[in-house]
């Protein structure tokens, strides 16, 4: 036993290798490894329902960020012209989307003066508002008698007829320039009943509006007349405006010399091609302040987008940390920190919506405010899903290893155990967006903030407005609701896609 | 002692059973603790807010004075605090109402709202669980084929949509283009009669649509689990039809998560009607609650104890989940260590 222990004095050449001539090797893989990543891409795209729900919402993404920008030519981002006002309730028109019934028209029913006033534009301007009668000057046994009913289908565009405006001289001279330049009637005479309070019936009528025909059954209008002398209208004049000796007044001046205005009636219509420079057209309608909805919807789609981007993101930071360390130490600091994140879930968005607006609005803003309380309870879905995460791997092998060759606390934390969460983690958060959304919505829809202003929106905020016009005007809320639902029916099937791809344990068992 | 196999299971039962007293004390403890300390926090933010009324014509500010001095607001934050825990949150005293109900009781009036919004919850439920139920077992048993497709797939659409969408469209094509039912609930005091219903109607189905579909979804996916699971193979090994099983196995043993599920969805839906009740004009605590908060000065009595009720409601509804799970299926024991 003894002279086994001068090993050292083996000669070299005795040592030869046991399998010399069959070396074991490893065997060259044939395929390519798949990456974690890429196999969750590609047990991803294999999922068609996820695939089409993902292009949905790149396309309301892109909608959110672009639409503003398209639209930027729009006269609503302009702040301090109220002039849009005027132009509210306009139903969706589009040449492109017109075979989707978004062509501006309606279907209404008219007393005998509203549906003269339609024909009365029509003579005049030139721009047919009927576009189908379909049951003509008929009684209506519920109503008077005497009064007779139209059943049309009305061009809401062409329906908005005349208005009064107020120039100064200068922006009177601008129009008539305008006009001269494109050959487009803005200016319509002045009429001589100045007590006519709607600027449609420029046509003899009583003053109930029911117009007075001659024997002809044609309008008798009422133009007022000036001198030859006048100056003020140099510009394109209507067909009747003939007589040299006696032209037509095309506006009512007021004021004193020095400060003189004019008040003309003008197309609404073309008035708008001449304020903004394109025909009025709006895809999506307008709001019942006339705000575009097409773009309004898009920058309320923004702000959505970013606040629930931001909070989800504030969210993961928050919550992988916060679990991160419960679940890594444990013990009496998991259930301290436990304790805290129980109580804080215990708080109802509600009430920490409200308290956040009570006290903090005035410093940073009704979105501000809002902004604190997702971050308030919003993290502890995230945290507890990483600690769950946490103490399923806490005790692996390879963690021990880890520790043993001396790696720090956070190296264990963040570098070895952390990225396994990565797939809930990830879905977690992205499922976050539509939360938040929605959250946002019902919040701002309840009309516990309110985030409406010239230059801010939300989703929900135009729900809220568009309530009140349900039965009348049911295109201001139906665009919203139609994003909001699409967002998150999207969201849950992308969402369950993502969830399916990241579980392992999936891998294979589809299809 | 422990040698015979009965005493055995007498002695694990019993041990069961204390461990789950145990942990329904802790939950339970742990839930007041919480509604607690979340009411003490309103109280505490709210009475930092300044909300001494504003100088205005026609107000006699020495009476309004005399008031606050006599309702105790004039005292140091924690002397109220205290007066607030002895009070309100023991006594059960919530005060007056400030600016929705003027010196009307602030208990009693909730009391009042009480009764609307259990009613429409209830006949929701009532409705939705049936159906919920129905066309899950039948997606369930259809698996794999078109109908089972079709239901999953309506149910992604169903279950997403928010709650107030399913109200513009029932309002819309209901309530303005079919008129069959009225745009609001009926007035009045009688809630119980056949026109209070008909009125309901709409809420209940914009309710009803997202309840009905969670549902569908969540039987589909137990019953399923149960129907491919070893022992219904046994049962069917042994000779029992494949309905003889689906009923007496398969859906006995997935009712025992279903089940706190529903009782859970009905505590939770009270506190989540709240928009529904506004749209639909029903007298229940939701449009109550937000009033109290859209008011000015907002109403700071209701907003205090409708707080603590839906912090309590949401607790309790966490509860009874996660404790029916323990006391139906007894391979469930909530608390237990690894």
């Amino acid at each position: 036993m003894s002279e086994n222990k001068f090993y050292q004095n083996i000669p070299k050449e005795k040592f030869v290798f046991v399998d010399d001539a069959d070396r074991l090797h490893d065997k060259k893989l044939e395929t390519k490894p798949v990456s974690y990543f890429r196999d969750v891409l590609q047990r991803f795209s294999r999922n068609r329902a996820s695939v089409v729900a993902s292009i949905i919402i790149l396309i309301l993404f892109l909608y959110a960020i672009f639409g503003p920008i398209i639209g930027r030519n729009n006269y609503t981002t302009s702040l301090t012209d109220t002039m849009y006002l005027n132009y509210g309730k306009l139903p969706p028109k589009n040449k492109y989307l017109a075979f989707l019934g978004m062509d501006g028209t309606s279907k209404v029913t008219l007393n005998d003066p509203d549906f003269q006033i339609l024909r009365g534009i029509y003579e005049e301007t030139g721009m047919n508002p009927v576009l189908e009668v379909y049951r003509a000057a008929y009684t209506d046994s519920t109503a008077s008698k005497t009064s007779r009913f139209y059943d049309i289908k009305v061009d809401n565009y062409y329906r908005m007829g005349m208005i009064y405006l107020t120039f100064t001289p200068a922006q009177y001279a601008d129009l008539q320039a305008w006009q001269d330049k494109t050959g487009i009637q803005v200016i319509y005479p002045a009429i001589t009943d100045a007590k006519q309070v709607n600027a449609n019936i420029w046509y003899k009528a009583n003053p109930k509006g029911i117009p007075q025909l001659d024997k002809d059954g044609n309008f008798v209008p009422i133009y007022r007349t000036t001198t030859p002398t006048d100056t003020s209208y140099t510009s394109l004049r209507i067909p009747q405006d003939n007589d040299p000796e006696k032209p037509m007044a095309y506006a009512r001046v007021t004021g004193t010399s020095t400060t003189r205005s004019y008040v003309a009636r003008v197309s609404k219509y073309q008035y708008f091609n001449y304020r903004y420079g394109f025909e009025p057209s709006f895809p999506f309608g307008t709001t019942d302040r006339g705000q575009d909805i097409f773009t309004r919807l898009a920058a309320g789609a923004r702000f959505s987008f970013m606040l629930a981007i931001l909070v989800s993101s504030i969210n993961l930071f928050i919550g992988a940390i916060y679990g991160a360390i419960e679940g890594y130490y444990g013990g009496a600091i998991d259930l301290t920190m436990e304790r805290i994140s129980d109580i804080l879930a215990g708080i109802p968005f509600i009430v920490a919506t409200t308290l956040f607006q009570l006290h903090m609005a005035k410093h940073v803003g009704v979105a501000g405010a809002l902004f604190f309380a997702f971050i308030l309870t919003g993290w502890i879905g995230m945290a507890a899903r990483v600690r769950m995460q946490f103490y399923r791997f806490k005790r692996q092998e390879y963690v021990l290893a880890a520790r043993t060759l001396g790696a720090s606390d956070s190296r264990l934390m963040f570098k070895h155990i952390f990225p396994n969460s990565m797939g809930t983690i990830i879905t977690g958060s992205i499922l976050v967006i539509p939360g938040v959304i929605f959250s946002e919505s019902s919040m701002t829809y309840l009309g516990i903030i309110n985030l409406e202003s010239s230059t801010m929106t939300s989703v929900g905020t135009m729900l809220a407005n568009g309530k009140n016009f349900l039965s009348t005007y049911p295109f201001i809320i139906f665009f919203p609701s139609l994003f909001i639902s699409l967002l998150m029916i999207s969201f849950n099937l992308f969402g369950n896609g993502l969830r399916d791809a990241f579980n392992p344990s999936l891998r294979g068992v589809e299809d | 002692m422990h040698n015979k196999p009965r005493d055995e299971a007498a002695y694990s039962l019993r041990k069961r059973e204390t461990q789950v007293l145990k942990y329904v004390v802790k939950r339970v403890l742990l839930m007041l603790m919480v509604t607690l300390i979340v009411v003490s926090m309103c109280f505490i933010l709210v009475k930092l807010l300044p909300i001494k009324p504003a100088v205005q014509f026609g107000k006699d500010m020495q009476l309004i004075e005399m008031r606050r001095e006599a309702l105790g607001y004039n005292k140091p934050l924690i002397e109220q605090y205290f007066i607030f825990l002895q009070r309100s949150v023991i006594g059960g005293d919530w005060g007056v109402s400030e600016t929705l109900y003027l010196g009307q009781d602030v208990w009693s009036k909730f009391m009042e709202k009480m009764p609307a919004t259990m009613l429409v919850n209830f006949y929701t439920m009532i409705i939705a669980v049936p159906l919920g139920l129905m066309f899950g077992i039948y997606a369930a048993l259809k698996k794999n084929k078109w109908q089972d497709h079709f239901i999953s797939t309506s149910v992604i659409i169903f279950v997403s949509v928010p709650s107030y969408v399913y109200a513009f469209l029932v309002q819309y094509f209901l309530c303005f283009k079919l008129k069959w039912f009225p745009f609001q609930m009926e007035p009045g005091n009688d809630l119980l009669s056949w026109k209070t219903f008909v009125s309901l109607v709409p809420a209940i189905i914009s309710l009803g649509f997202g309840i009905v579909a969670g549902l569908t979804r969540y039987t589909r996916a137990e019953l399923t689990e149960v129907l491919t699971s070893e022992f219904l193979l046994l049962a069917r090994t042994k000779g029992l039809t494949r309905s003889q099983t689906t009923v007496r196995h398969a859906l006995r043993n997935s009712m025992v998560p279903i089940f706190p599920m529903i009782l859970g969805e009905f505590i939770g839906i009270i506190g989540g009607s709240l928009i529904i009740e506004q749209i639909f004009g029903i007298p229940g605590v939701g449009p109550l609650y937000v009033s109290s908060i859209t008011a000015s000065p907002p109403d700071y009595n209701f907003f205090m104890l409708l707080s603590a009720f839906y912090t309590l409601v949401g607790l309790v509804s966490g509860i009874i989940i996660d404790l029916s799970y323990g006391f139906v299926d007894p391979r469930i024991r909530m608390g237990s260590k690894k």
